[in-house]
């Protein structure tokens, strides 16, 4: 996007969520176990096209790419991830009530 | 971080069980994103892929980061013309003897001065000398930033509240996955009588960004 027209610059700041650094945490040790590289985080990210850059946040993005190697990796199957998101929804409303399960 | 969730019958004001206010991540609707975040993460512990300890750790390790670390660096530049040599020639290597690490990226640290500003992008994402500086500011990560600041650089550095005389010559580098920049800023005038600690107080983020100058001296 370098060159391309844009608007002014935002200078809001937001605190990072816990969940936004958790997504952060998982690129740096799955990548830094070789299951994939920041080529691979860039592949995925590139493929969503630029709609995705306008209407989703940046960890948004992130956590999809994420996800997307690891399933390309063989870490778990879309099957086991299905699964596991409609237990993850199940436990209650917020994030606070379905994080419990990972700690 | 305490995550007993069960006591469901205080979630109306707000508070975690422990007491504190949760973040607003923490009590707004769960996303299909933190969805699919809490459950990688567990399958990624269940699988033994990853422990939680190594997760909570490496969270740890993201919040105690910030421009802080930088400035110590740039810091000790200033006042020993051999580190700053070292520094120019090879930032990872240089970085490393002060206890930091640039991990697999090469780190390139760059002088600004009078003559030539050099200010730092990541036109593809948001590479950024984490390591140096913690985690990006949003704005680094904008399309507005991204996007303007490689074709009227000196117009977004004037954003920023810098403005630079015609005679500067303005150079943008952009990052990429594999190297990154940090800028080394101009030592401000009258700070010869400053020590290491005090100097370093001088330097912000947006400094080693190359979006600012230095703070000068009270």
């Amino acid at each position: 996007m370098g060159g391309q027209p844009a608007g002014d610059i935002d200078f809001d700041q937001h605190n990072f969520a816990l969940w936004e650094k958790r997504v952060d945490a998982l690129l740096v040790l799955t990548s830094g176990k070789g299951y994939f590289t920041v080529d691979g985080l860039r592949r995925v990210l590139e493929d969503m096209g630029e709609e995705a850059f306008e209407t989703m946040t940046y960890y948004e993005r992130w956590v999809q790419s994420v996800n997307q190697n690891m399933l390309e990796a063989g870490a778990y199957s879309l099957e086991e991830l299905s699964t596991k998101m409609a237990e993850v929804t199940a436990r209650g409303e917020t994030y606070g009530d379905c994080a419990g399960g990972g700690e | 971080m305490p995550h007993d969730h069960h006591d469901h019958g205080h979630e109306h004001d707000h508070l975690s069980p422990s007491g504190h206010p949760y973040q607003p991540d923490q009590d707004h609707p769960l996303t299909k994103w933190q969805a699919m975040e809490i459950a990688m993460r567990e399958l990624l512990v269940e699988k033994g892929i990853l422990t939680r300890e190594e997760i909570t750790q490496t969270v740890e390790a993201m919040d105690r980061r910030s421009p802080a670390d930088g400035a110590k660096v740039v810091a000790r530049a200033w006042v020993d013309p051999d580190y700053k040599a070292r520094l120019l020639a090879d930032g990872s290597a240089a970085i490393n003897e002060m206890g930091f690490h640039a991990d697999a990226m090469k780190l390139v640290v760059l002088e600004n001065t009078a003559d030539v500003h050099n200010v730092v992008v990541c036109t593809l994402c948001s590479c950024y000398p984490r390591n140096l500086l913690g985690l990006p500011p949003d704005w680094y990560k904008q399309r507005a930033y991204r996007s303007r600041v490689v074709k009227t650089p000196r117009a977004v550095l004037s954003e920023f509240g810098l403005t630079l005389p015609d005679t500067t010559q303005v150079r943008v580098h952009d990052s990429t996955a594999d190297m990154r920049y940090l800028i080394l800023p101009a030592r401000p005038e009258g700070t010869a009588d400053m020590d290491e600690t005090a100097l370093a107080a001088l330097i912000n983020r947006d400094s080693m960004i190359g979006v600012a100058q230095a703070s000068a001296p009270e």
